[in-house]
This record gives C-alpha cells, structure tokens and sequence, in this order.
C-alpha cells in the first residue's frame, strides 16, 4: 500500500510543475474556478484569462493605482456545496477581505446570493446567474453584468425572427428549446414562453438529463416534429452531443441557436466536422484578439506565470474570463476614485461596480475594443447593457454573422420587476430606493 | 409507423453502447463477486491513455500504425492498472463482503479518476479511429423520408458483437477460460484444484480494462474523450440489474431492452410527463425486473427465501 | 489501567444497562458535551484563532454535524438492519423539498417544526421504497434503491409544484426562526444544529438497545432464523426504512435550511448518497459513533488535503492539489478497509482494549 502511495505521489508530483495562481498584494480578489470535473474543458480557459488578466494588473501596471492585487484560486469542481466551503474559505483573506465574488456556476450563485448580503461583499455575475438579480432595488449585491439568461433568450428569439422574415413571420413557427435539466436551463423558459404567447410560435421545451450524453430520442423527436428552430442551452458534454445527434438525424445545424455558454471552443471542437454551421449568441464579446492579448502575452506568458496553453489565449471562454476580471479591476479603480488609493472592502467595491462605467475611449484604453461596447451600471439596473450579437462556428473559429441585437425591454423590465418584487417579499428585504443612490 | 421503427432501432443500437459497459462489470462480478463501480473510471482513463496516445504517434507514422501502437499502448496501460488493483486492492481484501469490495472499488474509481486527471489533463480529447458518422436512410420506398440509421451506432453494434463472440469463445474453448468460469463458480473449489487465484483475477481485470477501452474508443469517437464519460457507469447499472449480474448474454439482451425501454419511455411517455425521464425510468423498470425475477432474466437462480 | 473497570460494581440491572457502563467513558461524554456546547461557543466569542472567524462554523463544523446525522441515519438501515441503500441522497431531498413546502406555505409553522414534518414525510417514502427490500437484498437492493435517487432528482426539477413555481427550479430557505430565536450567526446555527444532532442521536442510540433495533440486528445477522423466532421481517425492515429516512429527511432539510440557504436538486445527487454511505463504511457499520469518526474522515479529510499544500506555501495549483486529494482520498479509503474493515469506530474499540491493560502487557 505504501508503495502505491509513493508511485501515485511522485507520478502527481511529476506532472504538476505548473505555477499556483496566488500572488501576494493588498486587495484581494478571490476566484472560485474548477479544473477539474465533468465541466473541467469549460472552466480551465476561463480560470486562465481570469488570473492571467489579474497578474497583468500586478506586473504592467503594479496593481491598480498601486495598490497590488493578490489573488487565490479555489477549486469548485462545479458542486454547490464545494463553492459554499470555498466562499467561507476566501471570504475574509486579505487585509480588507474579498473584494468580490465570481461564483461560476448558477447553483453556486443562487446560494451565495442569499450569504453574500450578510457578509457584505458583492458578487458579479457575469453572464449569468439569476435574471431578476439586475434589478438593484432588491439585489443589493448581485451584479449580472452585461447580460442575464433572460436577455440571451430574447436576443436568440429575435435573432430567430429575423432570419424567418420578421416577428410577424414567427406566428405558427416551431422552436425546440432543448436545456440541461438543471435550474442553468430552466431559467430562460419564462422568457421563451412569453416570447411564443406573443408572437404566436409554439415551444416545446426538451429536457436532457445532465450531463447530457444521452440525447437520441430527443433528437430522433426533433425529427420527427421538424421544428424551424431548435435553441440549445447546453453545457459541457451535453453541446458536442447534440452536434453529434443532429448531424445522425441530418437536422442543419445553422438552424440550432445556442447560448453564450454553449458557445465556445470546447463545445464545437469535439463534434469535429458535425459542428460546423452552428450558431450561438454572444455575451458582446466573441473570439479573437486585442491590445490586451499582446499585452498579457508580453508581460505574463513570457514571464512564464501564465498557464494558459499558446491557441487557448483568444478563445471565447478565456476572453471571458479576462473582461470578468477586468470588469471587477475596474469596478475596484472606480471605487478607488470615491474612497481613495488604498485597499477596499467588499462594501466599497460593491459602490464601484454600482458605478461603473466603461466609455469608448476606456474601452480603447483597455485594448478590448470590439469587444465590449460602452454601458454604464446604475443602482436600478444591475445588468448594464442587453446587447448582443450571433456567432457562427466554421470548424476552425467563431465568426460574427449579425449585428448587434438589443433585448426588448419593454417585455424583460416587467418580467424582472414583478421576480425582483415576489424575491423580495418572500425575503422581506425592503426594496431601495434607488433614487437615493450615489 | 416510420417513426416508431426509428426509436426502435436508436433504442436498440443505444442500447448496445450500454451492453458494452455492463459486460464490464459482468466480467469482474462473475469472476470476483465485486460489483466494480470503477468500470466508469476505467473507461475515461483507457480513453484518455488511447487519445493520448494517438496525438503523440499519429504526428510521426502512418495512420494504421499509430493506432495499433496506441491500441498497444493504452492496453498496456489497463493491464498495469488490472495488476495494481489486484495487487493492491483485491488481495488484500480476499474474503470481504460484497459491501466492503463494492466500496473499495469506489476507492478505485477516486483513485483511478485523480491520477488520470493528473497525468492527461482535464482538456477534452478527440479520438478518430476513422468510424463513420454519417446517417443512412433506409427503406424510404416505404416510409416516407425513410428510416434513420446512424453509421456510427451500426459500427458500434459490430464491434460490441464481436467482441461477445470473442469473449464466449474465449471463455468456453480456452483453459484460462474455463478456469475462469471454475472461480465464477465457488472460487475456494477452483483455488483447491489448483487454479491460481490472483492470476485469474488478473486476467479478468485486464479484460474488463479492455472491454473498457473499447467502450472508451467508441463514446470517444462520439463525444471526445472527457470526464463526462465516467457517468456511463450508471446507465450500465440498470442494464446489469435487468440482466443479472452473471450472465454476459443477459448483460446484452439487457441492453438492448433497456436502451429500447428507455427510449420509447421518452419519446411516447415523456411529453406529458415533461420530459427527462430516461435515466429514472432504466431504474424503475430494473426494479421491476428485480420484483419479479430477483435474479435479473439470466441471472443465476438465488435459492433463498427472503 | 486508563480504561480498567475495576471497582465499578454494578448492583443493579439498571446500572447494567446504562449506555456508557463505564466511569470513564461517561466522563470522556460529559467533558466532549461541555466542549460543544459551551468550549467552543465560548472560544468563538473569546475570539481565539481558528473560532473567531465563521470558517470553522459555517464550512467545517456544521457540514460536519449535519452529514453525520445523515450517515446516523443511513447506518440504521445499512449497518443495523443489513439494508444496503444508495439513496440516501433522495431521501434528504425529500425532507428538504417537504420542509420547504410546509414552512413556506404554512409560514405561522415554526421553522423547527417544519423541518421535523419534512423528516415525517421523508420517513413515509422510505416506507415506499422500502417494500422491494421485503423482495430483494444485497447488491440487488443497493442498485434499486438508486431507482429512488434517479426519481426524485427528476420530479423535484420536473414538478413545479414542489417548487412553487420558481423559473429556474431552485428554491431559498426561509429565515431560521426557532421559537421566537433567531439562528443567524454561524455560532447560533451551529448550536441549533448541535442540539438537533445530539436529542437524535440519543434517541437513536436508544431505539438501536431497544426491542426493535434487537429485531433489525436479528434481521441482518440472518433473515431465516429472525423469522423462526418470531419477528416479523416485514415491520423490522419497514421501520428501519422509516426511522432511517426520517432521520436522513431531518439532515436534509438541516442542510437545505441551514448549511446552503438555497439549493436545487443536485445538491442531492446519486455524489452525495455515495458520500454518507461512505461516512458509513469508513466509520463503521452499525456504530453511533463510527457515524461521527465517518463523517470527520469523508468530510474533512479532502478540505484538510487542499488546504496544507497552500498553507505550506507548496507551489501546486488547485487542480493538481484537487486531483491529488481525489487520489489520496480514494486511496485512504482503500487503505482503511484493507487495515480495518469494520470502520473508525473499531478502531476506538480496540485502543480501549489496549489502554485498559496499559501499561501491563495483559
């Protein structure tokens, strides 16, 4: 027994030459990530442009304003209650405790929304978690930047409407919206139901057990019915999957819409040629590099402190998660103009997020330019900006094929009140003013 | 009618996915009396060793070369794997309950997923062993856009046949596999007549590494070689279950039904239900095969009365 | 000599059958009783390091109580009545889902209240799924009790009844109101859950010396001749189901309402039924205390394993150390059934052997 002990450790040992993502610093910014696990192809990229932004701050700028990042990873795995304990673990680290929390994971997410408000430090969202979280009124500390799932499925809608000839095409349309069995896919089929009771498309909404590699009889269904569309809101396994199916049942792929987290490298690649044609909406920003890929390659990849491997640097996942850092440094500069250069507490940082703002010349600054378009976070509105564009996958990269689609308001800002408000109630928060804010 | 013959053939060439997994537990439980919940892990880690080894051959000899050198490969991988776990695991816990080797095989299943994390890398891995994946289309005469059947599930029917011929030849005309089904039987009366006990636990994990990575090379081919694939272990269960834990012709038929089962469930069941219930339905209707016949439908008759 | 029994007459039966029949381990009881209740709240508020911060509450020692009371539950079927079960995951999500059904639709029920009727509801589906066990044993059983894991991970995502309405099908815990206290700091909502854990665990302890537990341990020990003597296989086995769910149920709606906050289905996945059985083997088939040694080990052990290397300064990064502590932890588990395969709990029994003789060699 103890032989294999010594094997396993030293083959461990071997094969673990990479470097720990930790730095020392003043403002501390903890990252709940998970490399290993059913999602691992998901998260590795993620985690990677999440910290390799993060030592860029230190080592170009020397922190922000001066004031040096220090940063620890937790690994998740995925499973809520891992998050939970990493939470607890990283909450309080740091001279003025964590600065913000990027729970990666909807499950993660919902349970931390209800701890964080107690512990006084925000969470960023970005891209997801709960819908009605943008309504800042009632989520205080909940910062869904840049778009929520409900924003996704309206864009996706139109996005359908404008390839069949208009809204008013879409009347006696059938869409498919085929989602991970978990609360990830659940959330956007109040959305898609509105969406089909107004424009007069039917729905049939699909679930697949996760982690979705099972899919035949529903895609032999699909077949059957032939819908016009069918939007996927897969994660992991589940995407390549559904590629796989749709190719044996001969459905085109151009006519699957996924989500932004169904639409990356990781979802595609493994499908090989059976991917090709299909389409994803975007969280603003796709594949493809900028000013600030050249910068982290010169100041982190040739330090040797990335480990980022060189094609993954650019991807849609690891761009994904360098602007959630980069948002989050910037909400800390924001706030850093309020309180003054010195570290802050989750509570300070919480105002900078509040009012962030990124203009065109930022952006510029930045070297994300095309990436992102500028928005502005206030106290009523959480999410910022509800914009998006589709992709489409060539077998190689992600290529933009529309504009940029706005999410209909005038459906969503109800949806979200009457969520926000029913939360609130439950919760017995008192809803904020938020004519009062500053 | 065209619809109902597709599900019908999708359930039964799924269900060979499942059959394939299952024989791999059969294999270990006849042998041993261990229900080896590490066959999911085995298969992730024989994917990952072949994928692996397939990148790094591939770039510098011909294609048929480098996949018998990765065959090779990953089959020396999984017979280093069956020798560990039957030096380290199952001699020492000779004579145990079902319960604690059915724990230790979790052990295993930790230990194997950990290591092969480690060394391969979390990184989804793509495997081309040049298995078609285009659908055909036939009888279209008499159904209306035809009848779908997809190449890549007829490629793994074949294979997964074979392979159950290979292993019913083998353990009917061969001495190791006679001796086999003599420790299948009462394995103190096999050791008494002299066959050596380690060495033939050794022989069916390494078999039971095979079946794995051939299971692993056609979900590989499928999904890419990534940690999701240690979840097939349990849709093999319900198969397993239905078949009885002993007999690797139930382990097919099983399959077969299960997968058909599960999915005429979905498509004609799920709609009003609200869909996704595949996986619960495999169990529930595994329990009902267990109420009737306790044994499983080839299972050994347990004389007992509980 | 430490652990010797001399001198300890008994006189009565009474004494004779007494749950800690030594001096010493009474003593040893008293003394871990004070630490939890009083020495460890009292360190907290003293703010003495690692107590000062909720860490060690909300991530370390309340997973831990509510986990063992989960393995205290599961032991009852698995370890004292023979009924392998892996589903006891299923069974938490039912106390769970009822107790949130029940404290937010009938919010004048108090919390605690809610919690036990969720234990109650738990405590009739085990009954249901209990039945094939009158049928079918062994590995057999184990495989089918997954058929409840599976349904109940199904119907609580599909049903939105259960979760009443909410979009994404994950729904939050009311706030913990127990009587008029308000358990909100971690060092309140540790004690609320010691005190759970502690009146179970006495009741559970005495249910297992009493006629019935005789019954479940006959029933395990050999169906046939328990039978022939007369018990009746069918009640024994039943009420193991529904003792054993109630209290996986009551853990369920604890870790539902106290340790999470909010959930959703896979928070009680086929992982999780897995976990406490583990807690179970590790610790020891029917033990009381094995369930607690269990729980330490499966819990704490992995968050020990990533912690050190970074508290060592050791440069790893978390998916080696994630990766390794997967390994080391399956390994250890290997390792402990190998050396000591009736669990922690034996272990304990043993040391008390040799430290009763101590430091004679007998």
């Amino acid at each position: 027994m103890k032989k294999l002990y010594l094997v396993g450790l030293a083959a461990a040992l071997a094969f673990s030459v990479d470097s720990p993502a930790r730095a020392d610093g003043d403002q501390f910014i903890p990252i709940l990530s998970y490399r290993t696990g059913p999602y691992a192809p998901n998260g590795i990229p993620y985690a990677n442009g999440f910290v390799d932004y993060l030592e860029l701050v230190n080592r170009r700028d020397g922190g922000v304003n001066g004031i040096k990042l220090a940063f620890e990873e937790c690994e998740t795995g995925y499973a809520t209650d891992r998050g939970v304990e990493c939470y607890e673990r990283l909450k309080g680290k740091g001279p003025t405790g964590a600065s913000f929390f990027n729970p990666l994971s909807t499950g993660i997410t919902f349970a931390l929304t209800e701890k964080a408000p107690a512990d006084k430090i925000p969470l960023i969202t970005f891209g997801y978690g709960r819908s009605e979280s943008r309504d800042g009124s009632v989520f205080r500390w909940s910062f869904p930047l840049l778009g929520t799932y409900w924003t996704a499925a309206d864009v996706i809608v139109q996005y359908i409407a404008s390839q069949v000839g208009g809204v008013e095409a879409l009347r006696g349309k059938k869409i498919v919206h085929l989602y991970l069995d978990s609360p990830y896919g659940k959330e956007p089929l109040p959305v898609l139901e509105a969406k089909a009771a107004k424009y007069g498309f039917s729905l049939t909404p699909m679930p697949v057990t996760a982690p979705g590699l099972e899919q035949k009889s529903q895609w032999l269904q699909i077949r059957q019915s032939k819908p016009d569309f069918v939007i996927l809101w897969g994660y992991g396994v589940m995407d390549p999957t559904a590629m796989q199916e749709a190719a044996a049942v001969n459905f085109p792929r151009d006519r699957i819409i996924g989500n932004w987290w169904a639409g990356a490298e990781p979802d595609v690649a493994p499908a090989g040629e059976q991917g090709i044609g299909y389409k994803a909406v975007m969280l603003q920003h796709g594949a493809g590099r900028g000013k600030v890929h050249a910068d982290v390659e010169k100041y982190v990849v040739t330090a040797g402190v990335s480990r980022s491997k060189p094609e993954e640097i650019g991807q849609v996942l690891y761009n994904r998660g360098l602007l959630n850092a980069m948002l989050g440094v910037e909400a800390i500069r924001t706030a850093q103009a309020k309180f003054g250069k010195r570290p802050l507490t989750g509570e300070e940082v919480r105002w900078g997020i509040e009012n962030l703002k990124l203009d065109e010349s930022r952006i510029a600054a930045l070297g994300i330019e095309g990436m992102i378009r500028p928005f502005q976070i206030s106290c009523a509105d959480h999410q910022g900006a509800g914009l998006s564009r589709v992709q489409q996958w060539d077998g190689k990269t992600w290529k933009v094929v529309s504009d940029w689609i706005q999410a209909d308001e005038s459906l969503l800002a109800p949806m979200v009140k009457a969520a926000a408000q029913k939360y609130g109630a439950d919760k017995s928060i008192p809803a904020f003013d938020c004519t009062k804010a500053q | 009618m065209g619809f109902f013959l597709e599900v019908l053939i999708g359930g039964l060439l799924g269900g060979v996915l499942y059959a394939l997994v299952a024989l791999g537990f059969v294999l270990i439980f006849k042998a041993s009396g261990i229900l080896n919940f590490a066959q999911g892990a085995m298969v992730f880690a024989a994917g990952l060793g072949f994928a692996a080894a397939m990148e790094k051959t591939s770039a510098h000899m011909p294609f048929a070369l480098a996949l018998a050198t990765s065959l090779l490969l990953a089959t020396g991988m999984m017979l280093l794997t069956a020798w560990a776990i039957e030096r380290f695991v199952l001699r020492p816990l000779v004579n145990q309950n079902g319960l604690t080797l059915f724990m230790a095989t979790i052990g295993v299943a930790f230990m194997v997923e950990g290591l092969a994390q480690q060394i391969f890398g979390n990184n989804i891995r793509r495997i081309d062993v040049g298995l078609p994946k285009t659908s055909m289309f036939i009888l279209e005469s008499q159904f209306d856009g035809g009848i779908l059947v997809n190449a890549l599930d007829l490629w793994t029917a074949v294979i997964a046949a074979l392979l159950v011929v290979a292993l019913s030849l083998f353990f009917q005309n061969t001495r190791t596999g006679r001796a086999l089904r003599a420790v299948a039987d009462d394995h103190t009366a096999a050791q008494s007549v002299g066959i050596p006990l380690n060495w033939i636990w050794f022989i069916v994990w390494s078999i039971a590494g095979g079946v794995a990575l051939v299971a692993a090379i056609v979900w590989g081919s499928k999904i890419g070689v990534q940690f999701a694939l240690t979840f097939v272990a349990l849709k093999a269960l319900p198969v397993l279950i239905v078949g009885g834990l002993t007999s690797i012709p139930g382990a097919i038929v099983a399959g077969l039904l299960v997968g058909m089962g599960e999915k005429f469930a979905e498509v004609y069941l799920g709609p009003s239900l609200g869909g996704g219930i595949e996986q619960w339905f495999a169990y529930v209707l595994a329990l009902f095969v267990l109420l009737v016949r306790p044994q499983g439908l080839f299972g050994e008759r347990i004389i007992e009365r509980i | 000599m430490i652990y010797s029994d001399e001198g300890q007459l008994k006189t009565t039966y009474a004494a004779d059958m007494v749950i800690f029949p030594l001096a010493q381990d009474r003593t040893l009881f008293a003394i871990l009783m004070l630490l939890a209740f009083v020495g460890i709240p009292a360190l907290a508020l003293a703010g003495i390091p690692p107590f000062h911060a909720d860490y060690i509450f909300k991530a370390i020692l309340t997973p831990f109580l509510i986990l063992s009371l989960a393995a205290l539950g599961l032991n009852i079927l698995v370890g004292y009545c023979g009924q392998i079960s892996l589903g006891a995951g299923a069974f938490m999500a039912v106390g769970a889902y009822a107790a949130f059904n029940f404290a937010s639709r009938i919010p004048e029920l108090p919390v605690l209240i809610a919690i036990l009727l969720g234990g109650g509801v738990a405590a009739a589906v085990g009954v249901c799924f209990g039945v094939p066990s009158l049928r079918i044993k062994g590995l057999y059983l184990a495989v089918a009790t997954l058929a409840a894991q599976f349904f109940f991970d199904w119907l609580f995502l599909r049903v939105r009844w259960f979760t009443q309405d909410s979009p994404s099908g994950s729904v939050s815990a009311p706030k913990l109101n127990v009587f008029g206290w308000h358990a909100d700091s971690a060092v309140e909502r540790y004690l609320l859950v010691l005190s759970i854990i502690v009146v179970l665990a006495a009741l559970a302890k005495n249910l297992v010396r009493s006629d019935i537990g005789r019954q479940w341990m006959a029933v395990r020990d050999m169906d046939l001749a328990a039978e022939i003597i007369g018990i009746r296989p069918v009640r024994a086995k039943l009420t193991a189901f529904a003792v054993s769910s109630f209290i996986i149920g009551v853990a369920g709606a604890l870790w539902a309402f106290v340790n999470l906050g909010s959930w959703e289905p896979s928070t009680f996945s086929i992982d999780r039924s897995l976990q406490i059985l583990f807690m179970v083997i590790v610790g020891g088939l029917g033990s009381i205390l094995g369930c607690f040694l269990g729980a330490a080990f499966v819990l704490l052990l992995p968050i020990m394993l990533d912690i050190v290397p970074g508290a060592l300064g050791m440069p790893l990064s978390t998916d080696t150390v994630s990766n390794m502590t997967m390994f080391l932890f399956g390994a250890l588990i290997v390792f402990f059934l190998v050396v000591e395969p009736h669990g922690l709990a034996r272990l304990w029994v043993i040391l008390k052997e040799k430290l009763k003789i101590w430091p004679f060699p007998y």
